[in-house]
């Protein structure tokens, strides 16, 4: 009798069970969602067949045959099309990395200022958000163009100092040429890295002991500028310059930082800077006041109470929102387009253009600035980790 | 949950109702919608450029208005989708226009790998140079900007063309590309290039919106052929014709004589066979000329686009010729008579 009763049970609950019909039901989703993945898929190629559009990725090979203003590999009209992808990669690269480090410094002195008991800065910290943060990006990106082309003399009348440049053409430098033996200035490098590493082992011990502090930071920036210059002084100096000549239009030879380059820098930097000057303030009214004050209690000086006691602790804070605004600034680098910096999406489009390969093209930019994102997310997710309040 | 999977199933259902309404004949959707939809450039002078009140005027404008009135018996029936050169494909293979005549030029791969046809050659032109002689006086060709910076637009043939002439002319040259065209005249103006470059015609249309045009010279060299004509979807036979006809109709007219003031009269008294059958009068035993029912539409196709739109001449004069600001010669625009380019098969 119970033995009937438990079995019946057992049958009606099948359907009833939450579980079974929680993975019925996600099963049904999936196959409904991977049907209409297929169904598109199939789709377009179907279509793209009956328009005779040719389609696939063998004319990343083909000869592009256009000139790009700015690129950091060496690249001319006769490479092939996937050379001036890599191209505009690295362009993005560039000034996304470079975008990065300008704005988080710009965003945390502008969110100190923000918190700052004086009126004056705190308020023009104030205006700059407020401004900042609510205009457009593009409308920057376009002002900021026009400011730095408009005042930039013409490049016959550039501002010179020594062998730099500086003219609406852009900056213009001497590049350095690496002869046999250059690689000593890496070996140079990392040499005063692992040096650097070790003193500031030392030092800490040192202060342990001592109490006394010792200027390590000094010391490593020094390290590393002395260490690549004496290696390179001991294979004999293998590095010459490529000075650029003046011609009739601007300058040749030498390495040219593009304005529009420039401008895109200070448009992302800038902007940027403002949402993560809020990430800071907000991240540094998250750590209790008590901290503040017990650290002033132990006789730490405002600005060293700030480094060594708030800053760790609102880094918790303020980590995953300036993961996201990181994201952001990459692939808010790809208004370049708008005022001829050759990012990944103006190189692309160029190509885009002359092969028609829409679909080819598009799926290259969403896997790269998908890669580069997951990229920048899972640093900074290790980064959070590290820091995260460790429970002892 | 319940609601996630009527969404989904919606969704499923309008995706599969969106693949098959593209299969449809262009000739069917443009009666269905009753307009045309014409894909043209973001303002380009003489070709296609939009007023304060969004009137579209210019060659390639006109002549979307008149293959409205040829299919639809209205010119004014068309939709205008300002494209940019690199979005232009794209929208044409989707479906989102139905003709583009964007001063587009006829390549061979564009040809054979796009999936798109072109209807005939609107207009003959050639990729040119213009400098400031204010900032560059000892420039007098394209063979002294050895080393110049030139601004243009991307996604076109000129990045190609530019290449292959310095190339060859073994000069240096850095190139700068925007998005679009109006952001290349500005750099150009600020001195951040020294030569902007595009098709000669689009060169005279920029230089009138410029400063100060006067010091601003079209260099005499033309370094390439472009010629410029409308396009269409592969594949759409019926459609490919019509607007490859209308064109045809349009320099058979000027050929002709036919004009849009006398097109009223010459149908009504003209005897010459050849004007007939383009207009479609009906011969005098009261039987149909036929060439419009054989494509699919009105007899009065090419009387109606002539009638609203003007023939070739006209449509030049009117837009970039000797009656428009920009005054460009007809050139190898003119007639094949005139010793020109222009050249029509027969209506017959």
């Amino acid at each position: 009798m119970s033995l009937e009763l438990t079995a019946g049970l057992q049958k009606r609950s099948f359907w009833n069970n939450g579980r079974v019909r929680g993975y019925a039901l996600q099963a049904l989703v999936l196959l409904i969602l991977g049907g209409l993945v297929y169904d598109l898929i199939i789709n377009t190629a179907n279509n793209m067949a009956n328009r005779h559009i040719v389609s696939g990725f063998d004319f990343l090979w083909r000869k592009a045959g256009f000139e790009v203003s700015f690129s950091l590999i060496p690249y001319s009209g006769e490479d092939n099309y996937a050379r001036a992808l890599m191209v505009g990669f690295f362009n993005t690269l560039l000034v996304s990395a470079v975008g990065i480090v300008v704005a988080t410094v710009l965003g945390l002195v502008i969110g100190l200022m923000r918190l700052s008991r004086n009126w004056l800065a705190s308020h023009i910290a104030l205006g700059y958000i407020e401004l900042v943060r609510n205009v457009p990006l593009l409308l920057q990106l376009f002002i900021w163009y026009r400011l730095v082309l408009t005042p930039l003399p013409q490049a016959k009348d550039a501002i010179a100092i020594g062998s730099v440049t500086l003219s609406n053409k852009g900056l213009t430098m001497p590049a350095p040429v690496f002869g046999d033996g250059a690689w000593m200035v890496l070996v140079g490098f990392f040499v005063a890295v692992g040096a650097s590493v070790l003193l500031s082992r030392w030092g800490r011990r040192q202060q342990e002991v001592t109490g006394r502090k010792l200027p390590t930071g000094m010391l490593s920036v020094l390290l590393s500028v002395a260490f690549p210059l004496l290696f390179l002084a001991a294979v004999g100096w293998p590095v010459s310059f490529d000075y650029p000549v003046k011609g009739n239009f601007g300058f040749s030879g030498g390495m040219t930082l593009v304005p529009e380059f420039m401008a895109l820098l200070l448009a992302l930097s800038i902007y940027t800077a403002a949402f993560i000057a809020e990430a800071v303030r907000a991240g540094i009214m998250a750590v209790s006041k008590g901290q503040g004050e017990a650290a002033a209690a132990l006789g730490l000086k405002p600005g060293l109470a700030m480094r060594l006691v708030v800053l760790p602790q609102a880094l918790r804070v303020i980590i995953p929102p300036l993961t996201s605004q990181y994201l952001n600034l990459t692939k808010n680098s790809s208004l370049a387009v708008a005022i001829g910096y050759p990012d990944l999406v103006s190189t692309g489009g160029t190509v885009l253009g002359q092969t028609g390969q829409a679909i080819e093209v598009v799926l290259i930019w969403m896997v790269v600035y998908l890669s580069l994102s997951l990229l920048t997310s899972g640093f900074m997710n290790w980064f959070n980790a590290r820091h995260r309040l460790v429970g002892r | 949950m319940k609601n996630k999977l009527l969404t989904l199933m919606l969704g499923a259902a309008a995706s599969l109702v969106l693949a098959g309404a593209a299969s449809a004949g262009t000739l069917d959707d443009v009666r269905q919608h009753g307009f045309v939809q014409c894909g043209v450039s973001q303002g380009l002078m003489g070709f296609s450029v939009p007023d304060a009140q969004n009137n579209w005027t210019g060659m390639d404008v006109d002549f979307c208005r008149a293959i409205a009135a040829a299919v639809l018996g209205d010119g004014t029936k068309v939709k205008f989708t300002p494209l940019t050169a690199k979005e232009r494909f794209t929208a044409l293979q989707s479906g989102e226009i139905d003709v583009l005549s964007r001063n587009t030029t006829w390549t061979m791969s564009r040809d054979t790998s796009l999936g798109l046809k072109f209807a005939g050659i609107m207009y003959y032109d050639g990729q040119g140079f213009i400098v400031n002689k204010t900032k560059h006086p000892n420039v007098a060709s394209v063979k002294d900007l050895g080393g110049a910076t030139v601004c243009t637009q991307s996604g076109t043939t000129t990045e190609l063309n530019i290449a292959d002439y310095f190339k060859s002319h073994k000069m240096d040259y850095k190139l700068l590309t925007f998005e679009k065209n109006d952001e290349a005249i500005a750099a150009y103006q600020d001195g951040r290039c020294d030569s902007y470059s595009t098709d000669q015609s689009g060169l005279y249309a920029q230089r009138l919106k410029m400063q100060s045009p006067d010091d601003n010279v079209v260099l005499p060299e033309i370094i390439s052929k472009e010629p410029l004509g409308p396009v269409v979807r592969q594949g759409d036979d019926a459609w490919f014709n019509i607007v490859k006809w209308v064109y045809f109709a349009l320099v058979n007219a000027e050929e002709l004589g036919i004009t849009s003031k006398n097109v009223d009269e010459m149908k009504a008294t003209s005897t010459d066979p050849e004007v007939k059958r383009l207009l479609g009068a009906t011969s005098d035993d009261g039987t149909a000329a036929g060439f419009g029912i054989g494509m699919g539409i009105d007899e009065s196709w090419a009387f109606d686009a002539l009638k609203q739109v003007g023939n070739y001449g006209e449509i030049f004069d009117r837009n970039v010729g000797k009656d428009s600001p920009l005054k460009i010669a007809r050139g190898k625009n003119e007639l094949w008579m005139n010793g020109g380019l222009q050249y029509a098969p027969p209506v017959r």
